[in-house]
């Protein structure tokens, strides 16, 4: 799949947000990088289809399956991980290589236990784990390593370099040290 | 959930207390009036008529009668509000078709509502929809309300990641929905049978604890008027138990 953006526009209350916003993107790592405020999290909304553009085109996508790591966590708090793998993920999980994903990504000993029980780091994890094992052809990434510490990024990077090997990962972040060790191609607003 | 506070809990010494002086002012009654005791039985009298009542047959299929009407008022409403409310917070305009209805059913004497149904309604049907119709507003406007209270972050979610409306409503709408479903039905089932037995005993239907509590005003019979509103208390009392405790049960079960 190749995504195409072409002049994107989007406006709030009469105030731009995204103007003229163009890029392409194929399978790998493309980080995406702005200051805060600047559009990244409405490009992202905009890809996903949750909200409307003012102008511009995106293409390439038709009858593509997302799955994203949204600003927050979105996760629901009085089911455990495997719940809300089990929720988003319905028949499509794998519960083997879900316990496998789980346990790289640390949180092997927090099978059982509900979500609102996890720290901050625990519930990014969960979160991001949930998009690597949908049955998806890109991954909208925003700030995925939110909370992390050095160990549980590294982690998380290898299993995102991983599935960008035949997916099209697009991930907001503000370190070029990220976008660096991910291979990533840069985008900036 | 939510519990009672603890400054406004019942204290046994209290009752104890409230209990003594009825019983006082019942033996004073009877003692200054020859026929004191016909105007306010004691909690004695009451308890001593309760258990003649408890032995008999007659005593336990007017119970069952009742509360099959009335319950089932109950059950009625709660299904048919919460399918309401659920159409209603997808469609603006069922929404809007309704509320005059909710306001009005909200706002009218409930005796208006039971005189009005006598003249549709056969007595013995009288209780389960006066009940039902009881029990409708606040479920159906809690319901509403928790449909509206669902996080909309988790919906847009589930809709990128395409989860299906059967899952979508277990994961996020019942949570959301059952704190205020459980604090209307709380409310509800004391409203239904306070409603369902007024209309018992303004339509008299045969056999029911409405035509009892009717004939113990005409006879006098104040300890069997005691008694049955002993009955109808602790009856309402034990449905809300039991049917907050069933909710209670789906919450844990969900693991809220």
């Amino acid at each position: 799949m190749e995504l195409r953006v072409e002049k994107l526009c989007k406006a709030y209350h009469g105030e731009a947000v995204l103007s003229d916003v163009s890029f392409t993107a194929g399978v790998g790592v493309t980080c995406i990088m702005a200051p805060s405020g600047t559009g990244k999290t409405t490009l992202l909304r905009l890809l996903l289809g949750l909200e409307r553009a003012d102008s511009g085109t995106i293409s390439g996508v038709e009858g593509c399956r997302w799955a994203a790591v949204f600003q927050e966590d979105r996760l629901l708090e009085h089911l455990d991980a495997m719940g809300n793998l089990r929720f988003a993920l319905g028949s499509a999980l794998d519960e083997a290589a879900a316990r496998g994903l789980l346990a790289e990504l640390g949180l092997a000993d927090a099978e059982g236990k509900p979500v609102r029980e996890y720290s901050g780091g625990m519930k990014r994890r969960l979160a991001l784990a949930r998009a690597l094992l949908a049955p998806a052809d890109a991954l909208l990434l925003d700030e995925p390593f939110t909370g992390l510490d050095e160990e549980n990024r590294t982690c998380a990077m290898a299993c995102i370099r991983r599935a960008s090997a035949e997916k099209c990962v697009l991930l907001v972040t503000h370190e070029e040290t990220d976008a660096a060790a991910l291979g990533a191609e840069i985008l900036r607003l | 959930m939510t519990k009672a506070h603890p400054k406004n809990r019942i204290r046994l010494w209290a009752v104890l207390v409230w209990l003594a002086v009825w019983q006082g002012a019942g033996m004073a009654f009877a003692r200054i009036w020859p026929h004191g005791h016909l105007l306010l039985a004691t909690p004695m009298d009451a308890l001593v008529r309760l258990t003649e009542l408890a032995a008999t047959a007659a005593f336990w299929r007017t119970l069952a009668t009742s509360a099959a009407r009335i319950f089932g008022g109950f059950l009625l409403a709660c299904a048919l509000a919460s399918l309401l409310a659920a159409l209603s917070a997808a469609s603006r305009f069922l929404r809007e078709l309704l509320y005059p209805i909710v306001a009005v059913v909200k706002a009218v004497p409930v005796v208006s509502f039971i005189i009005l149904a006598l003249v549709w309604l056969k007595a013995a049907q009288l209780s389960l929809f006066i009940s039902a119709l009881m029990v409708f507003p606040p479920v159906y406007l809690n319901v509403l309300e928790g449909i509206g209270a669902a996080d909309g972050k988790l919906l847009e979610m589930a809709r990128v990641f395409r989860v299906p409306l059967r899952r979508r409503l277990r994961g996020i709408y019942l949570p959301a929905v059952l704190p205020y479903f459980r604090s209307a039905v709380s409310l509800a089932l004391g409203l239904c049978w306070k409603s369902g037995v007024a209309a018992e005993v303004i339509g008299l239907p045969y056999g029911t604890m409405g035509e009892a509590l009717y004939n113990a005003k005409v006879y006098y019979m104040t300890p069997d008027l005691f008694a049955w509103t002993a009955v109808i208390v602790v009856v309402s009392v034990v449905f809300e138990k039991l049917f907050l405790r069933l909710v209670d049960a789906v919450a844990g079960r969900e693991g809220l």
